[in-house]
C-alpha cells in the first residue's frame, strides 16, 4: 500500500523525522483555518499517488487565508495523470533552502535484504540521477538484522559525501527514518527532497512511503486506506475476500493460483490478436478451494462489470478435484439466480487435472445455455475472446 | 538421483497438528513421503493417526531431528509465527526447510534469510508461498498433487504453483525428476539460480523448464546463470505480460514497477540467452516435448 504524502509526514514525524507542519483537509473553506493555524501563510499540496504534481499546477503558495482557500477550490477535484484530487495538504512554508538532498531505505529483492540509497543531489527523480551521474549516488545494502545504529547512518553520509556541517543531522535523520522504515513494515521509505534551509536544519520536504500490506496483522492501518480511489469493483471484491484486480478489456476472468491466472490473461489476450483485440478485463484468482460460495462471489463481481462481456473459467485441478469445481459453477448459477441476478453473459469453463472427467461430465449433464466446455487453456481462451468480440 | 529431495528423505511437519498441516500430511504420506514427525510444543509426547500410520508429535525440531534422524521440515504454521518456525528449524541445522505458508511479512523473509546467513547458510529454504517439491516415485513435500505425473527426465522450477501443475500435467506422459515451486515473493530462499545449477549437476535430469512471472530481476539473473554455466536444454514460460505498472497479481513479489519487472524483459534476457520461451504453457510444453524427442 502506497501511502499519500501527508500519510507519510505524519508517520515521519512519528518517529522523530524532521518535518514541516501540515494538516490535510478535503473542503476549499478548511483551508482557512488551517493556514490561520500555521501563522497566515501556507503552501497548497494536491495529494495524489502519481510524481509531477508541481508541474501540473497541484503545488501552489497561499500568502494568506483567502488566497489558501482560492487555491484549494482550484487544486481539489483537479485530474493530475488520471488521479482525481480528493484532498490537500495545508504546509507550513518552507525557509529558504540552500541543498537539496535524497535518503531512503528500500527492500532489494535481489540480494534479499534491505537498501539504503542517498545522495546530495536530491529534489529530482533518483533514477534521473543514477542515469547521468552515478557517482552521486550511494547503495548500501543493510543488514535486516542488525540494521542501521549511528554508525552504519555514519557509512552512509560518508558514502554519500555529505557536507560535514549536515554529517550529524542527517545521521539523525538516517536513524529515525529507519525506525520508520522497520516499526511500519515498510518496502520503501523515501524522503526527496530532504533540504538543508537556512537556519542550518535538515528538513523532510516531501516523502514517498510504501507498506507491507502482509504485515497489516500487526498494524492499525485502517485509516490509511484510500477508500475513495478503490475501483468499485475492486473493493466490492475486496470485502468477499477475492483476489481481484481490473483491467480494461471485455473478457472476464476467474482462474485459482494467482501463476495460471496471469497466464490466462495473456493467453486471451493472444488470442484477442484474431478477434478484434478484444482483452482481459480482470485477474481474479479464487484460490486453491473454489467452493460453489466462492465462484458465486467471483461470478457476481465478474458479471456486475458492464465492459465483460464473457467470461473464462479456467481452472486446473490440483488437490481441489474438477468435479468439485464443476458443481461450484452450477451451483453458482443457481445462487446468482436466486438472488435475481440476471446471468446473460456466455461462460467458456476449461477444466484440466484431478478428476477433470467427472467434471466436464456435470458440466455437460447440467447442460446450462449460457456455459460452454473447451478442454484445453488455449481453445477456450480462443473461445471466449470469439464471445466477447460477437457481443461487442 | 534427483534434486535435494528423495526416497531416503526422512520428513517432519512444523504445524502438523494443524487443519492444513493435518490434510497434507495425509496426502504427502500418502504419496509415499516418509513423515517421520510433527512439531507442535504443546502437543509434544502425543501421536497423530494416519489412517493407521502413527505419526509423533514432537516439542521441538532439534528433538525431533535428534530422535528421528529427520533432515527435511515442511512448515505449514499461521504466517503470523512463521518467522519463528523458520528460525527454530535453522537452528536445529536441518538440511531442508520447506515453508508453504503465504502471507508472510516480507520484513519478517529478510529477517529469517539474514538469519540463515549468519548461521552459515546450513539448512536450504524452499519459499516461502510456495507448494514445495516433489521427486515422483520417491517423495512429495508440500501440496503438489502427487498424483499428476510419474518419474521422468524433466527438472521444473517455477515461481508459480497452478503453473507448475499445469506444466506437469503436460508433460505427465514424459515424467519429472524433480519439480519445485520455489514461491511467489519478493524475498525467497531458493532461487531460479540454485535449482538450475541442481539440475545441471543431477544425471538423471535432461532437459530443464523454468517458469517465472513479472516482478523483480530473478528471471533475468537466471538467464545470465544459464548463458554462463548450463550445457542442458532449457525451456522458459513467463506470466503476466498484461499485468498492469504498479499493481500487485495475486503473488506479493508479482508486480511490475515502473518500467522493471516487465514479462516483456524477462522472455528477452532468457531467450539472449539461448532458453525457447513459450508464449503460453501448452506451447512451452510443446518445445519441451520438442527437444526430448529430437
Amino acid at each position: 500500500m502506497d501511502l499519500f504524502e501527508y500519510q507519510a509526514r505524519d508517520l515521519f514525524a512519528k518517529h522523530d523525522v524532521p518535518v514541516l507542519a501540515g494538516e490535510v483537509i478535503d473542503t476549499p473553506e478548511a483551508a482557512r483555518a488551517a493556514t490561520e493555524r500555521l501563522g497566515g501563510k501556507s503552501v497548497v499540496k494536491a495529494q495524489v499517488k502519481v510524481g509531477g504534481r508541481g508541474k501540473a499546477g497541484g503545488v501552489k503558495l497561499a500568502a494568506n487565508a483567502d488566497e489558501a482557500v482560492a487555491r484549494a477550490t482550484d487544486i481539489l477535484g483537479m485530474d493530475i495523470k488520471g488521479h482525481t484530487v480528493h484532498k490537500v495538504m495545508i504546509a507550513e512554508t518552507a525557509p529558504e533552502i540552500l541543498e537539496e538532498y535524497y535518503v531512503s531505505f528500500l527492500l532489494d529483492r535481489a540480494n534479499r535484504t534491505f537498501l539504503s540509497i542517498a545522495s546530495v543531489e536530491g529534489g529530482m527523480e533518483i533514477e534521473e540521477v543514477a542515469a547521468t551521474r552515478p557517482e552521486a549516488v550511494a547503495k548500501i545494502a543493510i543488514d535486516a538484522i542488525d540494521g542501521v545504529d549511528e554508525a552504519k547512518a555514519r557509512e552512509i553520509v560518508e558514502a554519500a559525501k555529505f557536507p560535514a556541517e549536515v554529517a550529524d543531522k542527517v545521521v539523525n535523520v538516517l536513524v529515525t527514518l529507519w525506525d520508520t522504515f522497520i516499526k511500519s513494515d515498510a518496502l520503501l521509505v523515501e524522503v526527496n527532497p530532504l533540504a538543508k534551509v537556512a537556519s542550518g536544519d535538515v528538513i523532510a520536504l516531501d516523502g514517498k512511503v510504501s507498506l507491507d500490506d502482509n504485515a497489516e496483522f500487526r498494524h492499525d492501518w485502517d485509516e490509511l486506506h484510500d477508500k475513495a480511489a478503490a475501483n468499485p469493483l475492486e473493493a466490492a471484491a475486496k470485502e468477499k475476500n477475492l483476489n481481484y484486480v481490473k483491467l480494461d478489456g471485455e473478457v472476464g476472468i476467474i482462474g485459482n493460483g494467482a501463476g495460471l491466472v496471469m497466464s490466462t490473461l495473456d493467453v486471451v489476450a493472444y488470442a484477442g490478436e484474431n478477434h478484434g483485440n478484444v482483452k482481459p478485463a480482470n485477474f481474479l484468482d479464487i484460490g486453491g478451494g473454489a467452493s460453489a460460495q466462492v465462484m458465486a462471489n467471483g461470478l457476481e463481481i465478474i458479471l456486475g462489470d458492464p465492459d465483460v462481456k464473457s467470461v473464462f473459467v479456467n481452472v486446473f485441478g490440483g488437490i481441489t478435484a474438477c468435479d468439485e469445481v464443476a458443481n461450484g459453477i452450477v451451483q453458482a448459477l443457481k445462487l446468482l439466480e436466486d438472488r435475481g441476478e440476471e446471468v446473460t453473459k456466455p461462460l467458456v469453463v476449461r477444466l484440466d487435472g484431478n478428476n477433470a472427467e467427472l467434471g466436464r461430465q456435470i458440466l455437460t449433464d447440467a447442460n446450462h445455455p449460457l456455459v460452454q466446455r473447451v478442454d484445453t487453456m488455449d481453445g477456450a481462451a480462443d473461445k471466449a475472446a470469439e464471445l466477447a468480440h460477437a457481443a461487442k | 538421483m534427483a534434486i535435494w529431495l528423495n526416497k531416503d528423505s526422512k520428513v517432519i511437519v512444523q504445524g502438523m497438528t494443524g487443519a492444513t498441516g493435518m490434510k497434507h500430511t495425509k496426502l504427502m504420506l500418502g504419496d509415499g513421503t516418509n513423515v517421520v514427525g510433527g512439531v507442535n510444543p504443546r502437543k509434544a509426547g502425543q501421536t497423530v493417526d494416519f489412517d493407521g500410520t502413527e505419526v509423533p508429535v514432537f516439542g521441538t525440531v532439534a528433538e525431533a531431528i535428534e530422535k528421528t534422524g529427520a533432515n527435511v521440515s515442511v512448515i505449514f504454521v499461521p504466517e503470523k509465527f512463521t518467522k519463528d518456525a523458520v528460525i527454530e528449524a535453522i537452528d536445529a541445522e536441518i538440511a531442508l526447510a520447506v515453508v508453504i505458508t503465504e502471507g508472510i511479512a516480507v520484513h519478517d523473509s529478510a529477517n529469517f534469510w539474514a538469519y540463515a546467513g549468519k548461521k552459515g547458510n546450513k539448512t536450504r529454504i524452499i519459499g516461502p508461498n510456495c507448494p514445495g517439491i516433489i521427486t515422483p516415485g520417491q517423495s512429495n513435500v508440500g501440496i503438489i498433487p502427487g498424483d499428476i505425473t510419474k518419474p521422468g527426465r524433466i527438472g521444473l522450477v517455477s515461481k508459480s504453483g497452478t503453473l507448475t501443475y499445469q506444466m506437469m500435467y503436460e508433460l505427465r506422459d514424459i515424467g519429472f525428476s524433480t519439480a519445485v515451486g520455489i514461491g511467489g515473493d519478493p524475498i525467497i530462499g531458493t532461487t531460479h539460480i540454485d535449482a538450475l545449477a541442481a539440475f545441471e549437476a543431477d544425471p538423471e535430469t535432461d532437459l530443464i523448464v523454468m517458469i517465472g512471472e513479472i516482478g523483480g530481476d530473478a528471471e533475468e539473473r537466471a538467464a545470465d546463470f544459464i548463458a554462463k554455466n548450463v550445457t542442458k536444454p532449457v525451456v522458459g514460460y513467463v506470466a503476466g505480460f498484461t499485468a498492469p505498472e504498479g499493481k500487485t497479481m495475486g503473488h506479493a513479489g508479482a508486480i511490475v514497477s515502473g518500467s522493471s519487472g516487465t514479462a516483456q524483459a524477462k522472455k528477452e534476457a532468457l531467450e539472449a540467452a539461448g532458453v525457447k520461451v513459450g508464449k503460453t504453457p501448452t506451447e512451452t510444453a510443446k518445445l519441451a516435448r520438442e527437444i526430448l524427442g529430437g
